[in-house]
């Protein structure tokens, strides 16, 4: 085996990081205006959904599954929400997060019943229990957008907040918003959560074979249950917050998001076998994937190449995770 | 009579289920809303749409025979039919008269564009999957982005409307009086059963996804035949797209994408075994036309859309279901 491919393997977010700082270098140079502070800090806020949303498929990868169902999750957990606290005339910010996320933890743990009891495979159960979320959120609770003018004040807010604020070149102020260090603190408490708890080292012990898990002694079941209950957790809370964030309660919205946040988490060296892949390379393929494609606008190229840009993506990185793992599955 | 006991006991009871299924529908429906349902238009109006959909789940059948599934399809239809409609805009006017009355053999050209480009595509995610060793669901997520994106850099977002009559007929003719879609339906559908049952190809297929390895060391060619399984899946997608286009006159880059957990949930409800090894052409039959009762008879009591999605959601995970009930009686 090639010295590259040992790097790899010991350190798979080496290559997610080299791609990040060359297509940053890469786009820097085209176009200077990638430097502003006003579009690095709109990157970084852009990052914050998609890589909440990225560490809950993470999870479910690293035990060898795939996942689906997250958009919708979020997106019921934010308009269920939302419609509550209008209804209740509620206004607040902690309450209302903890409301999403139980929704998306309880909508997470139908998704473990069918994963474990059933015995279904991954991909299948999320495709069925995300269209018959969608389904009951448009054809039972509504399908009308709440807009700014009914949104709760508080709510938005929160989600304005900023870190801190710089002047620019120009004279205009670029500020960086505080939803970055709510990402953040996530991703560290997943980091630590996977890396130094037992839970942690079961999750990993799942994706190396569910047969030698439950021989060594870990409960599947347990970590099954706790894997889709935090996956669930993070796609409500992530839902709730990206409607804090856009101002707006649209049930249509998220969707064929999960095609972005897949490509993000193979792209941080992920392997869909499972026992393999890190918050931090997480962290640095969501951070690529969002530099990538919003920067195909100040690139000059037209929007419409997106879907073949991301498609790309993940065909380039999922091969050289394969080419990575070879000789483990060979 | 024993002769006739054993020929039944050699029937699936997996067939019977569904036979099963799908009187209930029908009489559940008939029941409930007789003057309505039980009318000829109810019945030759899905003579005209199933046949797309049930190309697409016997695809879909297909891939997971051998444990890997295909969610490019959608993708590869709606670039068969655009490229199509893009060479028949390019050779007639467009909208014109001479567009409308294209010859035989300029539509056979069109028919053998969009054939083509179902065969490559799925040569592609053949070639991704046994070469590079991508496994099939992220090889497949990422071709269907690339397969989407091409379409929508090609038409820039709007449809490609108005194809050849003759196209049409593909799409809305009746022949003997029988819809032409069905006449293709059954006649595609006997050649993949028979390629399936009679044909050592279609062995080796269940093999390998019944056991890989024990397939590999029993001098089966499986990277060939796996590859071959995805331009089988490939052309078979594309013929959906002739037959929706054909349908509505028209192509798009998102057409039909509510059509992929449908070929999803008809498969698996089919008895498809989505780890690969058993499927059959016969059941997705049956899938389908107890699927295309249920939505025809929803719709014909006034239950919107979502509403649809949500039952076709709760319908896949109900089959999962019983899926593992079966097994464990087994």
């Amino acid at each position: 085996m090639s010295g590259l491919a040992v790097a790899l393997r010991r350190h798979p977010e080496l290559m997610v990081a080299a791609v990040l700082v060359l297509s940053v270098i890469t786009i820097g140079l085209i176009n200077p205006v990638f430097w502003q502070p006003s579009n690095i800090f709109s990157l970084l806020r852009a990052s914050v959904i998609t890589g909440i949303l990225a560490l809950a498929v993470l999870m479910v990868m690293l035990s060898g599954g795939i996942d689906v169902s997250f958009p919708a999750f979020a997106i019921a957990a934010m308009y269920l929400t939302v419609k509550a606290m209008i209804a209740w005339g509620f206004d607040g910010v902690l309450l209302p997060f903890a409301m999403a996320t139980g929704i998306g933890v309880l909508l997470g743990l139908v998704n473990a019943v069918f994963v474990h009891y059933l015995r279904m495979i991954p991909l299948i159960v999320t495709l069925g229990t995300g269209t018959a979320v969608r389904g009951f959120i448009l054809g039972v609770v509504g399908t009308s957008q709440i807009n700014i003018d009914q949104m709760p004040p508080l709510l938005i807010g929160f989600a304005r907040s900023e870190l801190f604020s710089v002047t620019q070149a120009d004279g205009s102020q670029a500020g960086l918003s505080a939803m970055v260090l709510v990402y953040a603190v996530i991703a560290v408490l997943v980091h630590l959560m996977l890396r130094h708890t037992m839970m942690g080292r079961s999750i990993y012990a799942l994706g190396g074979g569910t047969e030698a898990a439950r021989r060594v002694g870990f409960n599947v079941r347990r970590t099954t249950f706790f894997i889709y209950g935090l996956a669930g957790a993070l796609a409500g809370f992530a839902g709730l917050l990206h409607g804090a964030m856009i101002w707006t309660a649209n049930p249509r919205d998220m969707v064929g998001l999960e095609l972005d946040v897949i490509a993000a988490v193979v792209l941080g060296g992920a392997s869909i076998f499972g026992g393999r892949g890190s918050v931090i390379g997480t962290v640095l393929g969501v951070l690529t994937l969002v530099v990538i494609t919003n920067s195909l606008i100040i690139l000059g190229v037209d929007t419409t190449w997106q879907r073949v840009v991301v498609g790309l993506i993940v065909i380039a990185a999922t091969a050289a995770t394969a080419w990575r793992d070879r000789k483990r599955i060979a | 009579m024993t002769a006739i006991t054993q020929r039944l006991r050699r029937i699936d009871t997996n067939l019977l289920q569904l036979l099963l299924l799908t009187v209930l529908i029908f009489a559940g429906m008939a029941a409930m809303n007789p003057e309505r349902f039980l009318r000829p238009y109810v019945f030759e109006s899905i003579t005209f749409i199933a046949p797309e959909l049930g190309l697409l789940a016997i695809a879909m059948m297909v891939a997971m025979l051998t444990g890997g599934i295909d969610l490019s399809v959608i993708g590869i239809a709606n670039l068969s039919c655009i490229l199509a409609g893009m060479f028949f805009h390019a050779v007639g006017a467009p909208r014109g008269p001479d567009l409308v009355n294209l010859p035989l053999p300029m539509v056979a050209a069109g028919i053998g564009i969009a054939l083509a480009t179902g065969l490559i595509a799925g040569a592609v995610n053949g070639l991704l999957i046994t070469r590079l060793r991508v496994t099939p669901i992220l090889a497949t997520i990422g071709t269907g982005q690339v397969f989407t994106g091409i379409c929508l850099v090609l038409t820039g977002g709007p449809a490609v409307v108005g194809f050849p009559k003759l196209w049409g007929q593909i799409g809305n003719g009746t022949a003997f009086g029988i819809a032409v879609p069905l006449i293709v339906f059954l006649v595609v559908s006997a050649l993949v059963w028979f390629l399936l049952t009679r044909t050592a190809f279609g062995i080796n297929l269940a093999l390998i996804g019944t056991n890989a390895k024990a397939a590999t060391f029993a001098g089966l060619r499986t990277g060939r035949t796996v590859f071959f399984s995805y331009v089988l899946t490939g052309g078979l997608a594309s013929i959906a797209g002739i037959l929706l286009s054909g349908r509505t006159n028209a192509a798009k880059s998102d057409y039909g994408v509510s059509y992929l957990l449908q070929a999803v949930l008809i498969s698996v409800l089919a008895g498809t075994n989505p780890a690969g090894g058993r499927g059959s052409v016969v059941g997705i039959g049956l899938a389908l036309v107890a699927l295309m009762l249920l939505s025809s008879g929803l719709q014909m009591m006034r239950f919107s859309n979502f509403l649809v999605d949500l039952i076709w959601g709760g319908f896949l995970l109900l089959s999962i279901a019983l899926a593992a009930w079966r097994n464990r009686v087994r």
